[in-house]
């Protein structure tokens, strides 16, 4: 039944759903909401016998989840950029040890400059962390997405992250239908873990390897989350068969008028819904949607975009130096087709992706092949005016630079 | 793999436990019925004080919790020698993530279990003096106050051993490390309070903190089994030397625990709730010098000329363990409220 | 749940208001106001109500790492299409102000359509507030003030304007029915505090459709 719900509140619900057995979690802007709502769960003994941890830091979140997942219980946490981060070397862990642990990540803006609203340099960030990748276009799909990640992340033994873009999903307010517990019980049966600490079992998990078999554990893991598209398209028709709802079924990517199209725009997470709004009034343009973002879905999205004239990459993250981190992926996805893909940066820290902008972008004759979208350029050129004039600091000494700091503490 | 079968000859010393004692007075690590948890062929040093004291803690933890154990291991010399793939020395379910966050991965096994209505399992985590005061303290600091029940052990011995002996928090002042070399005016590590990890734990009035020395087997097993009697954090910290950090050689790693313990520079206590509930005294108590001799990291303070005035400095924190922990048999009590 | 089914299905049918009243297919709504009025929950019971009666319906807060008394801005679009947008409401076919201090903000008039609504929270007439030169030339029906707080204060006991404003807005455009109003507080508040917030959003409903007169 379709609920006036919030994004997170939604997730939350779904989470409850798949009956987690240990949830560590630690608050951050702005995934806290999905994490309070399970830990009131878990205290009124909704979820019970899950246990909810409030633990010192997202290190320590994640190093719980992978306590508990290779102890045999169903491990869920969630997080948001900074915290991402700092759970960093706990999430390759969790990756190489293969614990199927589900994470939210409320995709967030990365400091300094330090900034809460979203963009998706967090996630990207880790994105070759051994983790399967799926990014909600939607807050439907946010929800439904977990399911199929619990799903697929102990069917293969690989942890899963679902981005949701912060704010923009997490605190959105939206027609949801949390999929009912007899659903998810059908799709998502008990976990059962590949390797487990047990007394009368005992095995050794972790152990050290040498340059004699590094490389071939290496390319076991690579071919394990390589079989993860077909995997994730065969469990999500099943989802959408058990909700009966044929237009929830996920897919690896979604195209929207796409295939055949003259220019395909090419994005991830929840600007897809504003995408489609604006390419409905222009000919000839559509828009595909990566909804696995790793593995790379490299031939689906061939598939789609093999007889367009020019494909536009829609980036909600910056590679400083490099430009378009998707951009990389799709060129790679594309070799030897002569097509140009165009990068846009857009979204940074929280800067609305309007309409008008978008489909004035899109009209422009000649795309340059990397663009900021609503790059605000007087303030650019203030400020690289300024620095042309101020003198290099290396060469400041003695009498200059003490009057020059005095001029400036005095300014 | 069943228990492999444990041959013994007398050492004339209480390392072994003395097999001519009554068959219930005797240690667990006399028994040729021991778990033999990390058992031989792994890779350790000779003389390896951290081998030694896990396989005390581990066996008598296996003993008392009736085999019902499970153990998480900090990445660090325990985990580097135990586990060149594909071998193992563990007889026991042994989980490695990080270096960091041992207590974490410890906490959630701990948590996974209780959901799991399995509390007949116990968890031991375990991890050396870096893993434990250092880089893996946010995580077990947590670990305490959250009171997730988890027995955490540390092996200290003294340093970064695994890397090539750098200082750690728990490095003492003026010992020699790769990082505080014996050279300038103040040689070695600086002086300092350093991280006194049991008196942090004990600040967090968890349940049990205790501490031991691989020289007096019979009290560190004592003390497994206590801690393994009572649920909730607690916290064993176990002096262990190294013969390759310590400069010092591999038949004298008992032998030099039992002097660290005789001089007073490490107070053998139990404390229960934040308390001191019980001390090891120091019955035949000598001067540090005799317990920092015997080690290359000392050796700039033998020099000629001798460094008397840091020896001095050194014999004043033993001085003062003495006193804060009561560790003088003859010490005239103080009447409390006269 | 015998009532809420009730009201889902008396109104699951009925075609969006504004389409009548205004020509549009969506509403787009901003609610202005300070941290601790409530600006982000106005929009969510906005958005449940809407929804209660059968519409499709969106609303976020403008993400802010707001603190008690800084400016909040919360947004939503009630449509009878899937809302597929995910850009904040700058075009704007009411705007709820439950801060008159927030008035002189250069920053809320901006997007007002021609024929749009405005309510503010005040206890003061419309034209006590100085706003000639900014919304001269607007349909005066459609500029209101309704004294939330004072209704807030009197029914809940605590000055949070949000029932109060939904209230008006029901009155004022005819986009949600009070019922569904009723129910989302039903919905979202526990039983005591959801009826006096019930009775909070009557008052101000009534006041604005002039069954009760102004400074009650």
């Amino acid at each position: 039944m379709r609920r006036q719900l919030e994004g997170s509140r939604a997730i939350a619900e779904t989470v409850a759903c798949c009956r987690p057995g240990v949830i560590p979690a630690y608050p951050i802007t702005p995934q806290t909401h999905i994490v309070e709502a399970l830990g009131t769960m878990v205290r009124k003994g909704q979820l019970a016998p899950c246990r909810f941890l409030t633990v010192e830091s997202e290190f320590a979140a994640m190093s719980a989840a992978i306590g508990a997942s290779l102890t045999g219980s169903r491990a869920y946490t969630a997080t948001s950029s900074q915290g991402l981060l700092y759970m960093t070397e706990a999430v390759f862990n969790a990756a190489g040890l293969g614990a199927p642990i589900v994470m939210t990540v409320a995709n967030r803006a990365i400091g300094a400059p330090i900034n809460i609203w979203n963009d998706q340099s967090d996630s990207m960030a880790l994105r070759d962390s051994g983790w399967i990748q799926l990014h909600a276009p939607d807050n439907q799909a946010a929800a439904d997405l977990h399911v199929l990640a619990f799903r697929l992340a102990e069917e293969l033994s690989v942890p899963v992250m679902v981005c949701v873009d912060g704010f923009v999903l997490t605190h959105a307010f939206e027609p949801i239908d949390v999929p009912e517990q007899e659903i998810v019980d059908a799709v998502l049966p008990p976990y059962r873990p590949r390797q487990v600490l047990d007394p009368d079992d005992p095995v050794t998990i972790g152990a050290m390897v040498g340059p004699e078999a590094f490389t071939e554990v290496r390319y076991l893991a690579d071919r394990r989350l390589r079989s993860a598209p077909p995997a994730f398209e065969r469990i999500a028709a099943e989802f959408a068969e058990a909700v009966g709802a044929p237009q929830r079924r996920a897919r690896c990517v979604q195209d929207y008028r796409a295939t055949g199209a003259d220019t395909v725009v090419v994005a991830l997470g929840s600007v897809t819904g504003t995408l489609r709004d604006v390419v409905d009034s222009i000919d000839g343009v559509g828009v595909l949607t990566i909804t696995m973002y790793r593995p790379f879905p490299a031939e689906e999205i061939r598939a789609v975009l093999v007889g367009a004239r020019r494909i536009v990459v829609l980036e909600r993250a910056l590679a400083p130096g490099a430009s378009g981190i998707v951009t990389s992926d799709v060129r790679s996805a594309l070799a030897g087709l002569d097509v140009p893909v165009q990068t846009v940066i857009a979204g940074l820290g929280g800067r609305p992706i309007g309409a008008a902008s978008l489909r004035e972008l899109l009209a422009r004759p000649g795309l340059e092949d990397v663009t900021f979208l609503d790059l605000r350029e007087d303030v650019i050129d203030r400020e690289l005016g300024r620095e042309t004039v101020r003198e290099p600091i290396a060469e400041r000494d003695g009498e200059a630079a003490v009057e020059s700091a005095g001029e400036r503490a005095g300014a | 793999m069943p228990a492999q079968s444990v041959k013994f000859y007398q050492v004339g010393s209480r390392a072994v436990g003395n097999r001519l004692l009554d068959a219930e007075l005797r240690t667990e690590q006399s028994s040729a019925e021991r778990r033999n948890s990390i058992t031989s062929g792994h890779r350790a040093c000779q003389g390896c004080g951290e081998a030694l004291g896990a396989r005390y803690v581990l066996d008598t933890a296996e003993r008392v919790t009736g085999g019902r154990l499970v153990t998480v291991n900090a990445t660090g010399c325990l985990e580097v020698f135990s586990t060149p793939y594909p071998e193992s020395a563990w007889q026991v379910p042994w989980l490695h993530s990080l270096f960091a966050n041992t207590a974490s991965v410890a906490s959630g096994v701990a948590a996974a279990l209780e959901a799991q209505g399995r509390t007949d399992v116990r968890v031991l985590a375990q991890g050396g003096d870096g893993g434990t005061v250092d880089i893996g303290f946010a995580c077990l600091s947590g670990m305490f106050e959250r009171g997730d029940d988890v027995l955490f052990v540390c092996y200290d011995n003294e340093a970064y051993m695994n890397t090539g002996v750098q200082r750690s928090g728990a490095t003492p002042a003026y010992a020699r490390t790769a990082t505080t070399e014996a050279v300038g005016p103040i040689p070695g590590s600086r002086p300092g309070q350093g991280k006194d990890l049991p008196r942090i734990a004990m600040a967090h009035e968890i349940p049990y903190v205790a501490t031991a020395t691989v020289a007096e087997l019979r009290d560190l097993e004592a003390k497994v089994e206590r801690a393994m009697s009572m649920r909730g954090p607690r916290y064993l910290h176990v002096l262990v030397p190294c013969p390759l950090g310590w400069g010092s050689a591999p038949a004298e790693t008992v032998h030099l625990a039992r002097l660290a313990q005789r001089s007073g520079l490490f107070p053998v206590f139990e404390a229960e709730h934040g308390e001191v509930t019980s001390v090891l005294p120091i019955r035949d108590r000598i001067p540090v010098e005799e317990y920092l001799r015997p080690q290359r990291r000392y050796a700039h303070l033998f020099a000629d000329p001798p460094r008397t005035d840091l020896i001095e400095r050194i014999q004043q924190i033993a001085d003062r363990n003495v006193a804060r922990y009561h560790l003088d048999p003859h010490e005239i009590p103080h009447e409390e409220g006269a | 749940m015998v009532l809420e089914a009730t009201v889902r299905a008396a109104t699951r049918s009925g075609r969006l208001a504004c389409s009548a009243a205004k020509g549009c297919a969506v509403w787009r709504i901003r609610v202005h106001g300070r941290g601790g009025q409530g600006v982000v929950t106005t929009a969510e019971l906005l958005s449940i109500a809407a929804f209660r009666d059968g519409h499709e319906v969106q609303a976020f807060p403008s993400f802010g790492s707001e603190r008690m008394g800084a400016p909040v801005t919360a947004y939503c679009r009630i449509s009878d299409a899937p809302i597929r947008t995910r850009e904040p409401v700058t075009t704007t076919d009411v705007l709820l102000i439950s801060d008159s201090t927030l008035l002189r903000q250069d920053d809320i008039f901006p997007g007002l359509t021609a024929d749009g609504y405005v309510l503010v929270n005040s206890s003061r007439p419309w034209g006590a507030l100085g706003l000639e030169d900014r919304l001269g030339g607007h349909r005066a029906d459609r500029l209101r003030t309704v004294p939330a707080t004072l209704i807030a204060r009197n029914a809940t006991g605590r000055p949070v304007p949000n029932a109060p404003m939904i209230g008006a807005f029901a009155a004022l455009t005819g986009a949600v029915s009070l019922l569904a109003v009723e129910a989302a507080l039903r919905e979202r508040f526990a039983a005591e505090v959801a009826e006096r917030n019930v009775r909070a959003a009557r008052t101000a409903y009534e006041f604005l459709r002039g069954e009760i007169p102004a400074h009650a």
